[in-house]
């Protein structure tokens, strides 16, 4: 299942004023935060895995401390052994005026997510090079194995295994019937 | 007895010294009258910094306002006797309303009490922002995301550490004395808690053998220290520290007594300043300067 939250919509609601586009401050960031859980548990009554794009094309700008309310700790919470749900995500419509302060917290909490950009999708923030790695491979072969994720990097199916379990405990990989899927990629089959 | 406490003619974030100096041997309840009847000029930081001043006063003080028109009537534009009314006995006319024209205030002196007032401020400087930032300091697009979010996190230190609200003023102006370049300055300034008592909130908070008004500031402002255990706090004076050294601008914060501050190579401020008269809360000034190719070969001219 693909679900679609624009995040916009979701501050305009937050804060109760159609003028607002910008992201700004931490209390903001957490009533945004709150009310994506609150649609992404609606989403989860559904059942099953959920993939949700989180869309911030209508978001002027973003600070640093609404990023790591609205970003950092989502993908904590849902990364998380205790999380409400099997939700992944894929960010969509984020451009350089959203950047910075996304990087940045990024890199404060070693995070990673899967961003939607004109040329396909890509993995950005803090990821090994093996991650990195194994996570484009799958996302060019579609739904794969280890070993064919191991194949096309020349490397041990072990190796590549641990990879793309790492990839599964961050939300960058879903597992299937026992195939991985790169967040992103075009074939979700078997939900 | 009436202290009189003399304004200097420039009052910025270094004369406004000269006020704390004044008052340091008084009481807080004591009475005091604020005489800036000879001031020709103030910077966000100064007349901030004055409002700020009134509400550390046990007792109303006094102001005695500026005598020559064009500064009272600049200062009535900045909105800072909408708020003095509030906060002093006013003495001598000034301007009741404020001039609506072309003017070097991008945001005039505003009140932050919560979060909801920051979307305001945001939303209504980004406009102007663009036009000055691009347009009279010749400097890239994202430097006008970059002082926005600036702006942000520095109103939202006043919400999150302060404990009562504070005031926010951004302006451009052409920075002849010191500078010799045009230069667009945000001044946050409030009467709160300030940075050591903020940390010392912190819970198992442990006190470093030398724990004062610097070494909270250092905590702070360098290390992204929070009074919260959170991990992503603490990112936002990090993110303007980072941003005023991106385009070459200067980041100060003053508290309790101490200041610290982001030196660019076109100013010879000191990076850390002890000693200095108590005074509450925190007061922070962001400059960004005009885009220069020579800058970092210029002198201060202070």
């Amino acid at each position: 299942m693909m679900n679609h939250i624009d995040v916009s919509s979701v501050l305009r609601q937050t804060v109760a004023c159609d003028l607002y586009s910008n992201l700004v401050t931490r209390s903001t960031g957490a009533a945004v935060r709150g009310q994506i859980e609150r649609l992404l548990g609606d989403f989860g009554d559904a059942g099953g895995r959920a993939l949700t794009v989180i869309d911030f094309s209508h978001v002027a700008m973003i600070d640093f401390s609404c990023a790591d309310e609205v970003v950092a700790k989502l993908l904590m919470r849902y990364a998380d052994a205790d999380a409400p749900g099997d939700a992944y995500f894929l960010f969509r419509g984020v451009n350089d005026d959203h950047w910075d302060a996304i990087s940045a917290v990024l890199d404060r909490h070693g995070l990673a997510l899967a961003l939607e950009a004109d040329d396909g999708v890509r993995v950005v923030g803090v990821l090994s090079d093996d991650e990195r790695r194994a996570w484009r491979a799958a996302y060019d072969l579609g739904r794969v194995g280890a070993a064919d994720v191991a194949s096309e990097l020349g490397a041990d199916t072990a190796d590549a295994e641990r990879a793309l379990d790492s990839l599964c405990r961050r939300r960058l990989v879903m597992r299937v019937d026992g195939d991985y899927v790169a967040v992103g990629g075009g074939f979700i089959g078997g939900q | 007895m009436t202290n009189v406490i003399a304004v200097p003619p420039s009052l910025d974030d270094y004369s406004f010294e000269q006020v704390l100096e004044q008052l340091a041997p008084l009481p807080a309840d004591a009475k005091i009258l604020i005489d800036a009847r000879h001031a020709r000029w103030a910077s966000p930081y100064g007349l901030t910094a004055l409002l700020t001043l009134a509400q550390t006063r046990a007792e109303r003080p006094a102001l005695a306002v500026p005598e020559l028109d064009e500064t009272a009537s600049y200062w009535a534009r900045a909105a800072f006797f909408q708020h003095a009314e509030a906060l002093y006995d006013l003495h001598g006319a000034y301007p009741k309303r404020r001039d609506t024209g072309e003017s070097n205030v991008l945001l005039e002196i505003t009140p932050i009490a919560k979060s909801d007032d920051i979307h305001t401020i945001v939303g209504q400087v980004q406009e102007r922002l663009k036009r000055i930032i691009q347009g009279e300091l010749k400097l890239e697009t994202k430097a006008v995301l970059g002082f926005t979010m600036t702006l942000s996190e520095v109103c939202q230190n006043i919400i999150e550490h302060a404990g009562q609200g504070g005031w926010v003023a951004v302006q451009s102006y052409r920075w002849t004395k010191r500078l010799g370049r045009r230069v667009v300055v945000i001044a946050v300034c409030d009467a709160g808690l300030g940075f050591r008592r903020s940390l010392e909130s912190a819970p198992g908070h442990l006190p470093s053998a030398r724990w004062d008004d610097a070494a909270a500031l250092e905590e702070a402002v360098i290390r992204g220290v929070s009074r919260f255990r959170d991990r992503g706090r603490g990112q936002g004076l990090a993110g303007a520290r980072n941003y005023v050294g991106r385009w070459q601008g200067k980041l100060s914060v003053r508290s309790g007594t101490a200041r610290i501050a982001i030196v660019p190579p076109w100013d010879d401020d000191v990076p850390l300043a002890e000693g200095l008269p108590q005074f509450p809360g925190a007061q922070v000034q962001v400059i960004i300067p005009e885009h220069a190719p020579a800058a970092a070969s210029q002198g201060s001219g202070r």
